[in-house]
C-alpha cells in the first residue's frame, strides 16, 4: 500500500506524537490490531499495552494505558489516558 | 502635618510593599509561561476527544443513547461547578468568575430550578458560601498545580450523581484564557454533552466499525470526557490566574512608585522648610546681640 498514514498520539498532558508513519500496531480491548494507510473507519477502546509505530523501518514504542483509537480516512488518533515512550 | 520621622517611616513601608509586589509580579510572569504551555499542550487531547464524541454521537441516537450524552430530557435539577483559583491577589480574576456564576445561579433559582453547587478552588468556596452555603454539596481545592487526579475525582462524582438520578443538567464556570490581557469568564455545558456541529467526517463510502459497540465505547468515554473538561478548565484558570496576577502586581508596583515619588517630594520640601526656619532663627539671634 503506497502512501503514509497520519498518526497522532495524545495524552491529557500533551501531544506525544503527530506525523506521518507507515504502520501502527496497538492493543485493542478485543485484540491487537495493526493500522496501515487506507484503513477502513474503525473505533475501539484500548487496553494497557504497547503502541508501536513504524517509520521507514524504524520502530518506536510507547507504553499506553487506557484510551481510545479512532481511525478515519484522515488518519489514526490515539487518545491515551497516559502514555510514555519506551 | 506629619513629622519628618513619620514621613520617613511611611516611605520605607511603601518601598517594602513595592519590593513584595515586584517580586510577586516576576514570580507570576515566570509561572505564567509554564501554565500557558500546560494549557496549550492539553488542548489537542480535549479537541480530539470532542471530535471523537461528535463522531460517535452521530452514530447513536434514540433510546439507546447514553444519558450523559443526551441528558435526562428534564431541566429541573442543575449542578453548577464553579472553578476558581485557590489564592487571591490577582485583581478581579476570581470575582469575575464568581459574579458570573452567581448571576446564573440566582436566575436558575428564580425560575424555580433546583440548584446544587460544587466549588473547585478556595476562592469559589469562600465567596459562594456566604450566599449559598446550603446548596454547596462539595468543595475541592486546586492544590499546587492542576492535576488529572482532582479532575477525575470531580468527573467521577458528577457521573455518580447523574447515574443516581439526582441531577439533570451540569455546567461549569471557569475563566477562558484568551491572551495575557484577556480572560473571559465562561460557562461550559457538560451534561447533556455539547456536540460540536461540524460536518461529519467523509468516510468515502465505508461504514464505521466499532469494537466494542458504539454505546459501550461512549459509556466509558463520556465520564472520561467530564474529567478532561474539568482538567481543561483548571488549566485555563491557572494560566488566566497568573496573567491576571501579573497585571495586578504590575499595577501595584507602579502605584507604589508614584506614591514614593510624591511622598519623597513632600518629605524633601518639609526638610528644606525646617532647615530654612532654623537658619532664620540663628541669624536673627546673632543680629540681636
Amino acid at each position: 500500500m503506497a502512501g503514509k498514514l497520519h498518526f497522532s498520539l495524545v495524552s491529557p498532558e500533551r501531544e506525544l506524537f503527530s506525523g506521518e508513519v507507515d504502520q501502527v500496531d496497538a492493543p485493542g480491548s478485543e485484540g491487537d490490531f495493526g493500522v496501515l494507510p487506507g484503513h477502513a473507519p474503525f473505533m475501539t477502546a484500548l487496553r494497557e499495552g504497547e503502541v508501536r509505530l513504524f517509520v521507514g523501518g524504524k520502530v518506536t514504542t510507547y507504553d499506553v494505558r487506557g484510551g481510545f483509537a479512532d481511525v478515519t480516512p484522515a488518519g489514526l488518533t490515539i487518545l491515551a489516558e497516559s502514555a510514555v515512550e519506551v | 502635618m506629619a513629622s519628618l520621622k513619620e514621613m520617613r517611616n511611611r516611605i520605607g513601608s511603601v518601598k517594602a510593599t513595592q519590593k513584595i509586589t515586584k517580586a510577586m509580579q516576576m514570580v507570576a510572569a515566570a509561572k505564567l509561561r509554564r501554565a500557558q504551555d500546560n494549557a496549550q499542550n492539553a488542548r489537542p487531547y480535549a479537541e480530539r476527544m470532542a471530535a471523537v464524541i461528535a463522531n460517535l454521537a452521530a452514530g447513536v441516537s434514540g433510546d439507546g443513547a447514553p444519558k450523559l450524552l443526551v441528558g435526562t430530557g428534564q431541566d429541573v435539577r442543575h449542578l453548577v461547578i464553579v472553578a476558581t483559583s485557590d489564592r487571591g491577589l490577582a485583581g478581579g480574576f476570581n470575582s469575575s468568575i464568581v459574579r458570573m456564576a452567581r448571576d446564573r445561579i440566582a436566575k436558575l433559582i428564580a425560575s424555580g430550578k433546583d440548584v446544587k453547587i460544587i466549588t473547585l478552588g478556595k476562592k469559589a468556596k469562600d465567596q459562594l458560601r456566604r450566599l449559598y452555603s446550603d446548596r454547596i454539596i462539595e468543595s475541592y481545592d486546586v492544590g499546587s498545580a492542576p492535576s488529572l487526579a482532582v479532575a477525575q475525582t470531580i468527573g467521577g462524582r458528577i457521573a455518580e450523581l447523574f447515574e443516581a438520578g439526582e441531577i439533570d443538567m451540569v455546567s461549569l464556570a471557569f475563566s477562558k484564557f484568551k491572551s495575557v490581557v484577556i480572560q473571559t469568564p465562561t460557562f461550559a455545558q457538560l451534561v447533556p454533552a455539547q456536540v460540536e456541529g461540524g460536518a461529519p467526517i467523509d468516510l468515502k463510502g465505508a461504514s464505521y466499525e466499532y469494537e466494542p459497540e458504539a454505546e459501550e465505547i461512549l459509556e466509558t468515554l463520556l465520564p472520561r470526557n467530564l474529567s478532561v473538561q474539568v482538567l481543561t478548565a483548571m488549566l485555563e484558570n491557572q494560566a488566566g490566574f497568573f496573567a491576571s496576577q501579573m497585571a495586578a502586581m504590575d499595577n501595584a508596583t507602579r502605584n507604589a512608585g508614584d506614591m514614593i515619588a510624591a511622598m519623597t517630594l513632600q518629605y524633601n520640601r518639609s526638610r528644606q522648610a525646617q532647615i530654612t526656619k532654623e537658619l532664620i532663627e540663628i541669624i536673627s539671634g546673632a543680629e540681636a546681640l
